[in-house]
Parts: structure tokens; sequence; C-alpha cells
């Protein structure tokens, strides 16, 4: 449900502070220093693995390969039953009663893209039809795009209200809001849109739709985590993190979680609260999960492509 | 009227050579070398288990490339590699005499003798094919035609006593046929190595066919023949380790080519190092029209 936003929205938002660029690019690049190993490189790992929503958005997605993908998302490594499973997989909305019976019973949560993805450039009503027919195929996550012509025109209380609509719209799944980063240009918009999402209802803000480069940064998601930080503290309602696109390594992997710690604190190291948007970042988590469990390093050749 | 300052020594650093780039050891960690004779001569890079695998990662990622140029090309690329190492023939053959206390007129032989077997290599990229391919008779209406290809990451432990005709001698076989190679080069002896790394990086092979990396076999030899993604491991160089190595490459199904049996000085060794590093794969298609 959006709360109210004091004054008029254009006011609020720009009433913001600034993004510090160069300390913001500082803080992330101390934080990605940081050491993990051994025994906390296998938690993390272990974590990491639960925390990423599996994803495929491609022009090329069959049945097939969503149904593999699925299987996958449940049990990653076959070859050793204590890896977890993900937290969710993450697919077009047409491919969603295909993902749906797949996972049925697993636990693992069915993510669709909504609302004219990526670019979203379509009129209200589709975006809704596209919402519902997916909440109505199965999805139990919604992960919309925001209408960034309109944020950077100025108009966001259409932004706004697009997103209440579609949060109506979803019933009981919950709403992840894309922002888009790439596309903000500035650290400050990334901020503005960061709170627009979260006064407007979203249940997780999200950084790109990985089809824009430059996709998920530590820098931007630092100011995200900041914001739901600050906005948690400031209405109580807690809400969630992830960056997608542009993740591909372990290594990657736990800086984003060094980050979660450090800026947002220890209630969002969960998959109910911060996720990671990825599709071959999980062969290398199961590489480096693999590699602690048998001592040498494991190639791409040991795990499926998809 | 300005004093003239002594001119201050322009050193070079000695660095590893991943994936086409000369990237300092990701421990930050290196150790002196010294000559024959004990002298200081620089300090190379002491390269971890972490750059090993970074090394493979960058030959994995070379190896659909390399192995897909033509016979030809490869050649062509290994020939290459030739001139760029004429270009620096006085440095090598100083960096020859230091490392292995050898005289002017021999070290200037042995660099000749590297820069001949890249030319030797690189006149079999196109021709070991026929040697040890070709059409089986078969008793039916087929062709039956066996080709070899190459077998993928070859790990090298380069020979510890020749440090620069031995590391070549090991080096070009594996590379002429397509193979992408992680070469771990003479621990007492590597700044030939880089400077052979230096030519490589000048020579048309595409980033990553070549990764030569320095430091402590007894720390880099173990996780390069244990790594899953290496497919076959050469281990001229292996000392004492070679029995631990064979074994510890078992587990993942490695090709290995045991130590010995190598003259460096022999300027025909023919297949006895390509061989190796080959697969053959035999195909069937039916006569017909």
């Amino acid at each position: 449900m959006p709360d109210t936003v004091p004054g008029s929205l254009r006011a609020y938002l720009h009433g913001l502070p600034g993004v510090d660029e160069v300390g913001v690019g500082r803080r992330a690049a101390d934080l990605a220093t940081r050491s993990i190993k051994t025994t906390a490189k296998r938690s993390a790992i272990d974590l990491a693995i639960s925390m990423v929503d599996l994803t495929t958005l491609e022009g090329a997605d069959t049945p097939g390969k969503v149904r593999a993908l699925a299987a996958k998302a449940v049990r990653p490594d076959p070859a050793d039953p204590t890896a977890p499973s993900v937290a969710a997989l993450c697919v077009y909305p047409d491919m969603v009663a295909v993902a749906a019976e797949a996972l049925k019973g697993s636990g693992v949560g069915l993510a669709s893209v909504a609302t004219g993805f990526p670019a979203g450039r379509t009129s209200l009503e589709v975006k809704l039809a596209d919402t519902s027919a997916a909440v109505a195929a199965g999805a139990t996550e919604i992960d919309m795009v925001i209408d960034r012509g309109a944020f950077l025109a100025g108009d966001y209380r259409k932004v706004f209200d697009e997103i209440t609509a579609v949060k109506e719209q979803c019933g009981p799944a919950h709403l992840k809001v894309i922002l888009e980063t790439g596309e903000l240009v500035t650290h400050d918009n990334v901020r503005r849109a960061s709170w627009l999402a979260l006064h407007a209802g979203a249940d997780f803000i999200k950084t790109s739709t990985g089809k824009v480069a430059p996709a998920a940064t530590l820098p931007v998601t630092l100011i995200m985590l900041e914001a739901v930080r600050d906005y948690r503290a400031a209405t109580g309602r807690q809400v969630g993190v992830k960056p997608a696109g542009g993740i591909r390594t372990t290594k990657d992997a736990i800086r984003y979680l060094v980050l979660v710690k450090e800026i947002a604190g220890d209630d969002w190291l969960d998959p109910a609260w911060f996720r990671l948007g990825a599709s071959t970042l999980l062969n290398d988590l199961l590489m480096q999960r693999t590699k602690l469990a048998t001592g040498h390093y494991g190639g791409p050749d040991y795990y499926t492509i998809d | 009227m300005t004093d003239t300052f002594p001119r201050i020594a322009v050193r070079r650093t000695y660095k590893l050579y991943v994936g086409g780039a000369f990237p300092r050891s990701e421990s930050g960690r290196s150790y002196p070398v010294t000559s024959s004779a004990g002298d200081h001569l620089a300090n190379a890079a002491l390269a971890s288990r972490k750059d090993v695998r970074d090394a493979v990662v960058a030959a994995r990622k070379a190896f659909l490339g390399w192995s897909g140029r033509t016979a030809y090309n490869r050649g062509q690329i290994l020939y290459r590699v030739a001139e760029m190492m004429e270009g620096r023939r006085s440095q090598f053959a100083e960096e020859v005499g230091a490392a292995e206390g050898v005289g002017k007129a021999r070290a200037q032989a042995l660099v000749s003798a590297a820069v001949d077997r890249w030319v030797y290599y690189a006149g079999w990229a196109d021709k070991f094919g026929q040697l040890l391919g070709g059409a089986n008779p078969v008793s039916g209406p087929y062709f039956n035609l066996s080709e070899p290809e190459p077998t993928g990451v070859v790990g090298i432990l380069a020979p510890t006593g020749s440090s620069l005709l031995g590391l070549v001698s090991v080096l070009a076989p594996v590379l002429t046929s397509g193979n992408t190679a992680v070469l771990v080069a003479s621990e007492d002896a590597p700044l030939p190595a880089i400077t052979l790394a230096e030519a490589l990086a000048t020579s048309d092979l595409p980033a990553g066919a070549a990764n030569i990396l320095t430091g402590r076999l007894s720390e880099l030899a173990a996780p390069l023949a244990g790594h899953a993604d290496v497919n076959a491991l050469d281990l001229a160089g292996a000392g004492g380790l070679a029995a631990e190595l064979e074994a510890l490459a078992a587990t993942t199904l490695k090709r290995v080519r045991r130590p010995g049996g190598d003259d460096w000085d022999d300027t025909d060794p023919g297949l006895s190092r390509i061989k190796p590093f080959l697969e053959i794969k035999t195909v069937w298609h039916p006569i017909g029209r």
C-alpha cells in the first residue's frame, strides 16, 4: 500500500540529499577489498546460492530450457544434495505456466518480469494485463520496470501511479520494481527513483533489467541499500533489494553480501530481503563450493551450460 | 648552465603473462632471481594458486578461438613468434647466459636453436594431421575418416635445466596443434620465459593461448595438476614431484606426459611432443549421391 508523501512528490524527491559520487565510489571500493576466506566463505557461498534469482530472459527461451533451469533451481548441484536451492526462478510471463508446473511443491519462488519488460514502453492497460496474466499463471513475484522516460521527463506522478496500479494488480504476489539504473544517468536520480518506488509500495527495488549496460554496480546498490535502511527507520516497513545483471563471479557476489551487511545491516542478509539476479553466477558459486569441498578447482565442463 | 644529472636506471619489472596481459601476481609477492653464479639479477613475480586458476580460465577462454584457426594460420603465427624473438636476440642471449652460466657463443647458439624451434613447429602446424589421421578402409559404403584434434588446455611444467630452448621445445608443440597452454617457468631461471612472453604478446598469438607463470614449482604444480579444467599435463620439469602430480592428475582423467627422454639439442624431435596432446576423432559418412 502506498504511503503519503508530504507535499508535492517533485518537491519531496528533489529535497532528498544529493549523493556524494566520490564518497559512494570510495566506500563501495573499500568494502570490496574485504577478504572473506575459509568457513566464512563457505557460508557466504551457500547464502549467495540461496539468494539467487536464477534468470532466463531470452527471446530464444523454450519450455524445455525453462524446465531444465527449474530443475537446476531446485537442486543446483545434482552431485551434492547439501547445496541449497536458489530463491526463485525468473522468466518471461509466457513461460510462467511451464515454470510453475516444474517448480510445484519445491518451495522455490517463481518470479515473472512484466509490464512490457525490458523497455516498458506500452500503455498502462497492457502493463496491468501483463501483470495479472503472470499472477494468474502462478507467479509469486512480479518484476516490473518503471517508465524511465516519464521519470527522466520529471513526470514522477505517472511513475508513482503506475507502480501503485501494478502493485494492486499483483494481489498476493510480491512486487519488485526495476529502476534500470543504467538509464537513470545520475546517482541522485537513483536515490530519487528508489524513494519513489518505496513510497509507491514496492516490496523489492531492483537495479536493472540486465539488458542495459551498465547493469548492477556496487555504488548503485549501495545507494539503494541506504534508501531501504532509511525508509525502514522512517516508516517501519522493510523492503528488499535486488541487484541484477553483470554479477558473474563468486567474488562479485560476496562483495554484494559485504555491502548488504555493512550498509543495510544483518536483517537484510536473508533471501527474503536480498536477491541476486543472475544466470551465469550460479555455476561459479557451485564451482567455488566444490573447490572448498574437494580442494581442486573445477571447470565449466562439469556444470550445465544454462 | 645546467648540471648534468646521472641518468636514472630504467629497471624492468618481470611480471606474469596471463590472458594476453602482464599482471603482477594476485598475491602481490615476488622473489629474487639470481644468476648461476649467485648474483642478483631481478625480482620475478611469485605466482599463487589463484594465478594458476586465472591462467586456466584465460586458457579455456582462448581455446575455441585458437583451435578454430586454420592450421595454416597457426603456422604463420608461430613463425611470427620466431620473427619477434629474432629481434630480441641480444636480450635473450644475455638472460640465457646469466641463467645457465654459459659463454656468449653457447648462449647465442641456444637462442638460435630456440628461434629455429618455433620455425620447426610452425611448419608442423598443417602437417601432423596427415601423419596421424587419414581415411580408414572399412567394409561398407562409408567414408571413415580419422582426424587429430587438440586436447584442450595443457598445463606445462617447463624444464628446469634449459631456460629458453627447453621452454620453447615444450611450449611450441602444444600450441601448434591448437591447444592452449598454462606454463610454469623454471623456478630458478624464469627471466627468459618472461622475455619470451613479451615476444608472444607482440606476435599475433591470441590473448590467453599461452599463459606463463613464474614462482615456486611446489606451490603451483599441485593446483595445476588437480584443476578439473586442465585436460593434459606435461611434466617435463616436474622433477621429484612427477609421481605425486601424476596421481593428482588421474583424479580428473588428464592426459599426462611423463618427464624424461628429452634431448633439447635434437633439431628434429618429430611428433614426440605433438602427439601426446591430441585426440583422434573418427567420423563415418555414407558414400552416395
